[in-house]
């Protein structure tokens, strides 16, 4: 039974192993000879590992979950819509039904006859109490075993209330969290093209994969607007259910975030002929390009990109003179990074560089092949990337790698805390926005304030008692 | 639109779906037992999300590691049957965490296919004979879609006992059974029962386990927890002590130890206020032949001192109350001997016997007016709150929507607490628990008072 770290990387010698199964996700960055590049990915987690991941219910919840006026109505047993209730940072400017949970609380009798009416009655009973502009009904593990017709149920819904109401196919069983990203772009495509495009510009464009954590949707939206572009829909971070129903109309999908909505953006493509390009709104670096490379497609309206050159000289005229103290303080430093998408620790990494931070571990959720070899081109030597990890493994690098910070979610918060490391929240319950040029200035400083503060001398790794 | 619509045009009878619920999930309380039981990881079958989600809510309370392992089902598990991938499971997780225990816990999903895990898990003993010893494994079914996770607390501990308890030789030895009490309280009754010289074990014990220092390296499993030879010892012991008034003993650990070995099961309700906790300081006098140490009577004689002190700011106060029906039940009938009338006790829970614990506790219950709703959520408390005028809520983070709409001061007690810190060290139960909840509840009192006069009383 003990484990064959051979087949791993080589560093795994010492006590705490690597599972079976698992030694082919993990890949350090070596020098010398050509290295044979062959991490695992894009599989379901291993059973009985303890994986960071959620299910495809999670994907599509983070996805949709910003959409603040429509209902949403999670179908299942209480526990998926209780662990998911207020549960992001995600802010609203208006209506804010998102904050609320609704399930339909299914009960054993309910499982043995079928939760139909019960969920019929939900939605009736809750888009005659809100008011909603749309209803998304979310299928928990049990309900295609119990045999739900939701589609059916939704229809009949529709009619009769005269709102979209939209079933995501999230069972969270039926794939990964990446399922679930799909489930939701395919609900959001049955409400894109409902809308009228008359007025919208043709500098237009949607953002996609921003949720408006603590406002960042706002940040982005103005300077892209400042450059003299419309912004027609955010989709969903500030979503309404209007402006996702015209969005069809913008000339460009700008997407952020690798996995949650790139599948949307591909369809709008195929369906509307609306190109896409990725961006990344995390650190000056990939801030600043996100600007540039739209304005670039619209090389007809130069004065777009003079005003992007504007407003990035502008910002880091701001922030960059206040972030050199955080710099000179950081430099040397070591970070370990640990997100739900390869694409966030692309930025992460040169965001870190910038505040004179390397990189020991980058590892993600749902990457795919061609990020953890985008990954492998980024990274210093000595760097481990991970794919699907989990607490353990996460440990045990933090630690050999003697990292002096790790950025995750609320999961890894602990894992940091407990061996005396510094933590940077960068997941969905942060409060503080990360993205734009005042985000990275944010990130440097909370990076600062946990890698800096005093009471790790206390810490057994600085050398206190455990 | 917005969250003024919160209680919208509906009225209470057209209300089928449940909103912003005032219970979770019957794995969570699983889990969290589990978490008490040395060197055991919690293990649910299901798909990932269950385990990924629960630990996300626990670890935002308790802010310690919080390992659950899953079965990880993916479309060919659902229909072919779980066993697969709970054994694979199993063995991955005996081979990384190498754990004593593993409390295994069913969810929705496994519990709807009709997975027969007793039997999964004989056979998985039968495979695994010639490896080495293989960890205890410990079963609750939990499907979330009866009960809370209350009852998946009970039932894990329950199981516990039940796997583990030895007939024995008579010993001078108690149990008890807290139930879901929070770490501090875990060690003030593990001081309370030391200092009255009783050899006690005391299941789950996660006082250690998700309250616990820092780490020189990453542990697998915390340390800390009831070790499994103290659960074998239930079997032999003189008598038990089980809080928890809705529990019943059909579904209790002390239940299964008093029907399976004939030992006395002392139930009582969660010792809240000073005759409650007279009630199980008594029991401990008479299970020990000790009075109460010095120490506990001071506690005491100082907490009615303190009763006398700000009795006068809270006398005539409304509260209302939710959470899981046994905190519930114990508070109210705090509140009630230090003058405070609990307007509402309500819970997420749905045991049908809240109002009749109650009225054990508060005979006059219904002449003053206090009401009492089982299978309730936040809106219906909303509901009722509107016409109910109440000056404090009492209860767990999640009444703080609650509390922010109708600007009432929130006193946040039990689980989870996910707005403020340290909810893993506050105190509920005994003199020195029901102290702090009284200054707490005065202070309340006294804050609102002083931030709503103009006049700026540096005395108060």
């Amino acid at each position: 039974m003990e484990l064959l770290i051979e087949k791993g990387v080589g560093i795994m010698k010492e006590e705490i192993g690597i599972l079976e199964g698992r030694q082919n996700q993990i890949f350090e960055k070596k020098s010398g000879q050509e290295q044979q590049f062959d991490i695992s990915c894009d599989k379901t987690s291993l059973s009985g590992s303890v994986s960071q991941r959620a299910c495809v219910f999670c994907g599509s919840r983070v996805v949709l979950y910003p959409v603040a006026d429509a209902i949403h109505i999670v179908h299942g047993p209480i526990g998926c819509a209780a662990y998911t209730w207020d549960i992001r940072g995600a802010v609203s400017s208006g209506p804010e039904l998102h904050r609320l949970s609704f399930s339909t609380d299914l009960q054993e009798m309910d499982v043995i006859y079928g939760g139909e009416k019960k969920l019929y009655r939900s939605l009736i009973e809750l888009i005659e109490q809100y008011q909603p502009n749309a209803a998304f009904i979310y299928s928990t593990c049990i309900i295609g075993l119990i045999g739900d017709d939701i589609e059916a149920v939704c229809k009949k819904v529709a009619q009769e209330k005269g709102i979209p109401v939209m079933p995501v196919h999230s069972e969270g069983f039926k794939g990964t969290k990446m399922d679930g990203y799909k489930a939701a772009c395919s609900a959001l495509m049955k409400l894109i093209g409902t809308g009228s495009t008359e007025s919208i510009s043709k500098y237009s464009i949607n953002i996609l994969g921003e949720f408006n954590l603590a406002g960042e949707a706002w940040i982005i939206r103005e300077y892209y607007e400042k450059m003299g572009i419309e912004v027609v829909a955010t989709m969903t971070g500030d979503g309404r259910i209007d402006a996702i129903r015209r969005s069809h109309g913008a000339s460009l999908n700008v997407v952020q975030c690798s996995g949650s909505m790139t599948s949307l953006a591909k369809d709008m493509e195929k369906k509307y002929g609306i190109p896409y390009i990725r961006v990344s709104y995390f650190g000056f670096e990939d801030m600043s390009k996100s600007l540039y490379d739209v304005a670039a497609l619209f090389p007809e309206r130069p004065e777009i990109m003079e005003k992007a050159r504007e407003i990035v000289r502008e910002e880091i005229r701001t922030y960059y003179p206040e972030m050199q103290k955080f710099k000179s303080a950081l430099t040397g430093k070591k970070a370990a990074i640990y997100v739900g998408g390869a694409f966030k620790t692309f930025s992460l990494i040169k965001a870190l560089r910038t505040i004179g931070m390397s990189v020991v571990l980058a590892g993600s959720q749902t990457g795919n092949k061609d990020d953890y070899l985008r990954l492998k081109e980024m990274c210093d030597e000595g760097t481990v990337i991970v794919d699907d990890s989990n607490p353990v493994e996460l440990s045990k690098f933090v630690l050999e790698k003697e990292a002096d910070l790790l950025i995750g979610g609320v999961k890894e918060r602990p894992i940091a805390f407990k061996l005396g490391v510094g933590f940077c929240d960068h997941n969905h319950e942060r409060k503080i926005p990360l993205a734009g040029f005042v985000g990275m200035y944010n990130f440097a400083k909370e990076v600062y304030e946990s890698v800096m503060s005093p009471v790790w001398q206390f810490a057994p790794r600085k050398g206190g008692l455990a | 639109m917005k969250t003024a619509s919160i209680n919208g045009k509906s009225t209470k009878s057209a209300k089928t779906a449940t909103q912003n619920a005032c219970k979770l999930c019957n794995p969570l309380g699983a889990c969290l037992a589990f978490r008490g039981i040395e060197n055991c990881v919690p293990f649910l079958h299901g798909s990932q999300g269950c385990a990924t989600y629960i630990r996300r809510y626990l670890i935002s309370h308790y802010k310690e590691p919080i390992d659950i392992a899953s079965s990880n089902f993916n479309e060919e598990t659902a229909v072919f049957g779980g066993s697969h991938n709970l054994q694979l499971g199993l063995k991955n997780v005996t081979q990384q965490y190498k754990p004593e225990v593993i409390g295994i816990a069913t969810t929705c999903l496994s519990e709807t296919i009709g997975d027969d895990v007793p039997m999964i898990l004989k056979d998985y003993k039968a495979i695994m004979r010639d490896e080495a010893p293989l960890p205890i494994m410990i079963f609750a079914s939990t499907p979330s879609y009866s009960g809370t996770h209350i009852d998946g607390f009970h039932a894990a501990v329950r199981s516990a006992v039940k796997t583990l308890a030895e007939k024995g030789t008579k010993q001078n030895l108690v149990n008890i059974f807290p139930g879901m009490i929070s770490p501090a309280d875990i060690r003030y009754l593990k001081e309370i029962l030391t200092s009255f010289a009783l050899p006690f074990v005391l299941l789950p014990d996660y006082s250690k386990t998700l309250d616990g220092g820092p780490w020189a390296e990453y542990h697998r499993i915390p340390p800390g927890g009831t070790p499994t030879d103290a659960i074998a010892s239930t079997g032999s012991a003189s008598a038990s002590i089980e809080f928890g008034s809705t529990l019943e003993a059909r579904k209790s650990a002390a239940g299964y130890l008093e029907e399976r070995f004939g030992i006395p099961r002392r139930h009582l309700p969660l010792p809240i206020g000073i005759k409650a906790s007279d009630r199980f300081i008594a029991i401990l006098e008479q299970l020990s032949e000790t009075p109460m140490p010095a120490i506990y009577e001071d506690e005491r004689r100082r907490l009615i001192d303190a009763y006398a002190d700000g009795h006068k700011y809270i006398f005539g106060k409304r509260a209302i109350l939710y959470g899981e029906e046994d905190l519930v039940i114990s508070m109210a009938a705090f509140l009630s001997e230090i003058g405070i009338l609990p307007v509402l006790c309500a819970s997420g829970g749905k045991s049908g016997l809240m109002k009749k614990r109650l009225l054990e506790l508060i005979p006059g219950l219904d002449e003053l007016d206090i009401k009492v709703r089982e299978n309730v959520d936040f809106v219906d408390i909303e509901h009722e709150a509107d016409e109910l005028r109440p000056d404090l809520l009492i209860g767990n983070s999640k009444g703080f929507t609650m509390s922010k709409k109708h600007d009432l001061p929130l006193i946040r007690i039990g689980f989870p607490i996910h707005d403020r810190f340290g909810g893993q060290r506050l105190h509920h139960i005994g003199y020195r628990g029901t102290q702090e909840l009284f200054d707490r509840i005065v202070n309340t009192v006294i804050e609102g008072r002083q931030q709503s006069s103009s006049i700026g009383y540096t005395y108060m």
